[in-house]
């Protein structure tokens, strides 16, 4: 709903322009991403697909400030986040990322664990944290579960309760690397559901890798496939199927279409990225 | 206190042990009186203690002020020397985990003495130190010592790092970093690091003072009194000493156990 009215003054717009990123950890140069360029827009979900390997993680990490870039610029909203002279970005609450493998504090319950980011910000008191948290918590659905540790509750659960976590800090940016690998179809589905849920209320730009080709179209306004090693664009798919979207979505036409075009260009990578593998292990 | 009894003995865990200990003890016995039974000398089984004479023994011991002044001066060995390696062990394994300098030039010299098996220390250590008391107390601190600091170290450096990534992003000092992160994430560590250096502390602590004759005031400590028994010919008491250590070793780990559980409570789901 505030997505549709404030569209044009969207926050969270991310410029991606002519990343390399070149790893050197023994003497042997590794280019894991190569002259690589996109523009997401303020609150787009925006889809990565590419294959295993490829760079994409090296990208997210980019952005996030985990890694330097070796060339080129990465903006936010028209500021430098990382380029030339500042081959690191910071690292801050404004970019906030999800974990491959889930990253909730385990000696923390899911409240602690989300109150963590305002508390030791120190924008909130601890106890006004907690409120909060619980408060965000039971809107995902988590309201039963405040009290439990993270080895107790579902990897669902779990998974929820991170994104709630990366929230409440306001964050422009959610970078989710492949969220919901290891979770069973219909985990997944209800994942989906949740995440547009809090898409559509939040309207937070989401930046989210994906091998899951039915996901990406799924949650995606746009698809970004992307090479095998070096990553660089190789094509963009724009998903223009109207939100709100509903598991239906998934049988139609327009749905199908959309798999197929986007999964030819998955597939010439992934045979590429095959045959490279194939050629490394000779 | 009859209740409490009653759910431990509705506990199949509880009935188990029991049960097994009762069966071990038939055993030793059975194993104890096979010379006499059978009449052939069997690989001198027959040197075994019955149960029956160690549990007399017990008996003639448990009134005795000096058997328990022996309890007291281990334990107290003990203590010291594992709440002093506790207290040095800890911050010094974990400035290893998280500082290079730190770790450059602590490392090495740490690296070269810790295959050192402790009770090679006792000659040194009792020349050095001005009394037997302190010596013993320095060997027992160096049995727990090099495994604290390298569980404490292996621990911290074994912390996901994507911890350490999400708080920094939400925002996280290295301070609360270190306090928020790196210490509860090192605490499963700190205790297994604790529990098998307790195991080790009795060990050197029982050897020690057997080595040294465990002092002149009194109680020698549990090791000495093995000793004495032996010196003295008295199997029986040999086995009694041998029971109480693992009466106080069994202690002292379910006090580990006790207190990680207080200090870990999502650990207690496992």
């Amino acid at each position: 709903m505030a997505r549709n009215t404030s569209k044009v003054e969207k926050k969270g717009a991310l410029s991606i322009k002519n990343v390399t990123k070149i790893y050197d950890p023994t003497g042997v140069n590794v280019m894991a991403v190569d002259d690589c360029s996109m523009e997401i827009a303020g609150g787009e979900v925006c889809m990565i697909v590419g294959p295993s390997g490829c760079g994409k993680t090296t990208l997210l990490n980019g952005i996030a400030g985990f890694h330097s870039i070796t060339e080129g610029s990465i903006h936010l909203d028209g500021d430098l986040l990382c380029g030339p002279g500042k081959p690191k970005a910071d690292q801050s609450a404004e970019r906030m990322v999800v974990f491959q493998h889930g990253a909730l504090f385990p000696w923390k319950t899911l409240q602690e664990n989300v109150a963590y980011g305002p508390t030791v910000q120190k924008v909130m008191s601890s106890a006004q944290a907690l409120d909060k948290a619980g408060q965000m918590l039971a809107e995902a659905g988590l309201g039963n579960f405040l009290k439990k540790y993270p080895g107790e509750v579902s990897s669902g659960m779990a998974r929820r309760a991170e994104i709630v976590r990366a929230l409440i800090n306001n964050p422009k940016v959610l970078l989710l690397d492949e969220p919901y690998r290891a979770m069973d179809a219909l985990t997944k589905q209800i994942m989906h559901e949740s995440l547009l849920e809090t898409y559509d209320r939040t309207g937070v730009t989401i930046f989210f890798i994906t091998h899951d080709l039915e996901e990406a179209i799924f949650l995606g306004d746009k698809v970004h496939i992307v090479t095998t090693r070096p990553c660089q664009l190789k094509k963009t798919v724009e998903v223009k199927i109207p939100r709100p979207r509903s598991y239906e979505t998934q049988s139609s036409e327009k749905f199908r279409k959309l798999l197929e075009e986007v999964n030819d260009a998955v597939h010439e990578e992934a045979v590429k990225a095959f045959k490279a593998g194939e050629r490394e292990m000779a | 206190m009859t209740n409490f009894l009653q759910k431990l003995l509705n506990n199949t865990t509880t009935r188990r042990g029991i049960g097994a200990i009762i069966i071990f003890v038939i055993l030793w016995h059975i194993g104890s009186q096979l010379d006499e039974w059978t009449g052939y000398d069997l690989l001198g089984i027959g040197l075994v203690p019955p149960p029956g004479d160690v549990f007399a023994a017990f008996l003639e011991v448990i009134p005795l002020h000096g058997y328990w002044m022996s309890w007291v001066a281990s334990f107290g060995r003990v203590i010291t020397g594992f709440l002093v390696a506790m207290i040095i062990g800890i911050p010094f394994g974990l400035l290893l985990a998280v500082n290079r300098y730190f770790r450059g030039v602590f490392f090495p010299p740490f690296e070269i003495l810790r295959p050192i098996p402790p009770l090679a220390w006792v000659p040194a250590s009792l020349i050095f130190w001005p009394t037997n008391e302190m010596s013993i107390a320095f060997v027992t601190f160096l049995g727990a010592f090099f495994t604290i600091v390298i569980n404490v170290l292996g621990g911290a450096r074994s912390i996901d790092i994507s911890y350490l990534r999400a708080a920094q992003s939400m925002g996280a000092s290295q301070l609360d970093l270190f306090w928020k992160i790196v210490l509860p994430g090192t605490l499963p560590s700190i205790f297994t690091g604790a529990a098998v250096g307790m195991g080790i502390t009795w060990e050197v602590v029982l050897a020690a003072e057997m080595i040294s004759g465990g002092g002149t005031q009194g109680g020698g400590g549990l090791g000495f009194f093995i000793w004495n028994s032996y010196m003295g010919g008295s199997l029986e008491q040999i086995v009694v000493g041998m029971i109480s250590i693992g009466i106080a070793g069994y202690l002292s780990s379910s006090a580990i156990r006790k207190t990680g559980y207080y200090f870990m409570p999502w650990r207690r789901l496992f």
